[in-house]
């Protein structure tokens, strides 16, 4: 650290030697300010702070999606993300899907689907098909991706692209098949389209 | 966990200062495995320094026909960029076969080189490990090593270094750029990571608050195509048991030019050199292939449990070549 900080480092210097900071975590579109410890995952802060026990705690390591939220608009896993590190930042959960009363078209294919049994895992699984669907509309290749793809165009989401997609969510239940056929249906259109892609 | 200082790096230069006041101080980038490690409490850092919001997050053409990247840049848009899939297609396909959507996107490319090995003895502090704990010896060695290494390990330590990334980077010449308290330097890829010797606690050449700047790949070879292969315990969603990044280019029917790297191997990725003499002007034939690959892994000393491992790596490296040759 510099002996004599200029006014701008000394703010960051009391910031880099306490152990909580001020912050505000733009929540669904809600700025909420927020004094955390420095060790509150976004995952804590939204659950036990916000109130928004939407997200799920399953492994806490990254392993299951449980606690999968959009971040800018891409998903991540939200346990291991401290939360000072997302300042500023616009977080997306499972109860900011839905506008109003209108569910999220993945919400309602979820239903039509019966894409649950526990519902768990479900939020996670939500958020991930969101963030899925703008990921393949940008261009994201996936390892399923075929070579001969154009690079930077849409990728078409078949049932083997939208399996692989998703492998960063499980399902202990295993309602894998008509998860994939769910999101499918939203990559239709929104629209069932009474081809079963996956079962 | 711990309690520790956070402070968001405004410059390079203020990381690399706070980075090294502090001992023991750590980077973040996008925390995926730093975070995961802390809650484990293998890692303690007193003090982290936020690199994630610097601006090292653009991938660069370079006037020699290269590509600089940033630290900063996520995974995921490293193996979306229309230039890496073009003219580096290992690199996009390693990072691709690598953890989950959710993780690429926010895992960093100077994390990803610096993530720590998934040696179970390392991630649980109630178990003795010279790499966590210098000096207490190494449970793996004679316990649970099947995903553990066959080359290049020591008496002190078996564990792999867990990247993809870093196999395609090795396999394509990449150089980190690093910048420390000392100044900037340069550092091949493939010596980025150390093997364990008898200082298993250092996985890299990395000093006290050196960061990574950014890796930089020389340009492409016209004519050689490139791939990456990783075998694993499930289809996705998982670390290599064995990987292999190569590139390849044949002209009449010889190996013109051929670099291959191994992943799952070893405590760093496994240039393999001796292979790469095999092949040098060699027909390309599945025989030089696996002639290639004997040669490399004549050198192996597994462990009880994972001499499967050889096998693997044998038939992973002669199936890629093949595929490349074919494309020629
Ligand atoms: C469930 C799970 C599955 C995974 N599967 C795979 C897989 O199959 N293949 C694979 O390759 N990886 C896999 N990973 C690991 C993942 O790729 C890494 O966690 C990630 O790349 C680390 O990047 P990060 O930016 O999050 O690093 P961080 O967690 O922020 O940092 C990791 C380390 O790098 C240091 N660091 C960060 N940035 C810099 C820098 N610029 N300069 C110097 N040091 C720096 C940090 O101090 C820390 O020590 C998996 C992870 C999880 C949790
Ligand atoms: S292999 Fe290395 S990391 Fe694993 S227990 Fe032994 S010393 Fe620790
Ligand atoms: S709770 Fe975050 S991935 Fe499991
Ligand atoms: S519905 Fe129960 S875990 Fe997925």
């Amino acid at each position: 650290m510099e002996s004599s900080p200029q006014p701008a480092a000394a703010a960051r210097t009391t910031a880099a030697t306490a152990e909580r900071s001020d912050m505000v975590l733009h929540v669904n579109g809600v700025p909420y300010p927020l004094t955390l410890d420095h060790r509150t995952t976004v995952l804590d802060a939204l659950r036990e702070h916000l109130d928004l026990t939407g997200a799920k705690k399953g492994c806490d390591h990254g392993q299951c999606g449980a606690c999968t939220v959009l971040v800018d608009g891409r998903r991540a896993n939200s346990c291991l993300l401290l939360a000072v590190a997302q300042n500023g930042r616009r977080i997306t959960t499972v109860e900011g899907l839905a506008e109003g009363d209108r569910l999220h078209p993945l919400q309602e294919a979820f239903l039509d689907r019966d894409a649950f049994q526990c519902g768990y895992c479900t939020p996670g699984q939500l958020c991930s098909a969101v963030g899925l669907l703008a990921e393949a509309a940008d261009g994201f290749p996936s390892s399923v991706t075929p070579d001969t793809a154009a690079p930077g165009a849409p990728v078409p989401l078949t049932a083997d692209e939208i399996r692989e997609r998703m492998s960063g969510n499980l399902c202990r239940c295993g309602a894998y098949p008509r998860i994939v056929d769910a999101v499918g249906d939203v990559r239709d259109g929104g629209i069932r389209t009474g081809q079963d892609v996956a079962s | 966990m711990k309690p520790f200082g956070y402070l968001r790096a405004a410059s390079v230069e203020e990381a690399v200062r706070a980075g090294a006041a502090q001992p023991g101080a750590k980077f973040l980038g996008g925390g995926t495995n730093l975070v995961d490690l802390m809650k484990l409490g293998v890692e303690e850092p007193p003090l982290l320094v936020d690199v994630s919001g610097l601006p090292l997050d653009r991938i660069e053409e370079l006037p020699d026909g290269g590509l600089r990247i940033g630290a900063t840049v996520r995974n995921s848009e490293l193996a979306a960029a229309v230039a890496v899939r073009e003219r580096y297609p290992v690199l996009s396909q390693a990072l691709l076969s690598g953890a989950s959507g959710q993780l690429r996107n926010t895992a960093t490319t100077g994390g990803n080189l610096v993530q720590r090995t998934r040696c179970t003895y390392f991630q649980d502090i109630s178990k003795p490990c010279n790499k966590r704990a210098p000096g207490t010896g190494c449970p793996a060695r004679d316990g649970a090593h099947r995903d553990l290494a066959v080359l290049g390990h020591s008496a002190h330590c078996v564990a792999t270094q867990p990247s993809d990334l870093a196999v395609a980077l090795a396999a394509l010449d990449a150089t980190a750029h690093l910048h420390g308290p000392d100044g900037e330097r340069e550092v091949p890829v493939t010596e980025f990571h150390r093997l364990p010797g008898e200082h298993p606690e250092q996985d890299t050449v990395l000093r006290p608050g050196e960061l990574i700047t950014a890796v930089r790949l020389p340009p492409d070879r016209p004519g050689a195509h490139s791939r990456y292969r990783k075998a694993r315990d499930r289809a996705s969603f998982a670390f290599a048991l064995v990987s292999v990044g190569a590139v390849l280019e044949v002209r009449g029917g010889a190996v013109r030019y051929a670099a291959l790297a191994f992943g799952g191997l070893a405590h760093r990725p496994w240039r393999a050199r001796a292979a790469e003499e095999v092949l040098r002007g060699a027909p390309a034939t599945a025989d030089t292939f696996a002639r290639a690959a004997d040669a490399e892994l004549a050198a192996a000393r597994p462990l009880r449990e994972n001499g499967f491992k050889i096998t693997l790596a044998r038939n992973l490296a002669i199936d890629a070549l093949t595929d490349l040759a074919a494309r020629t």
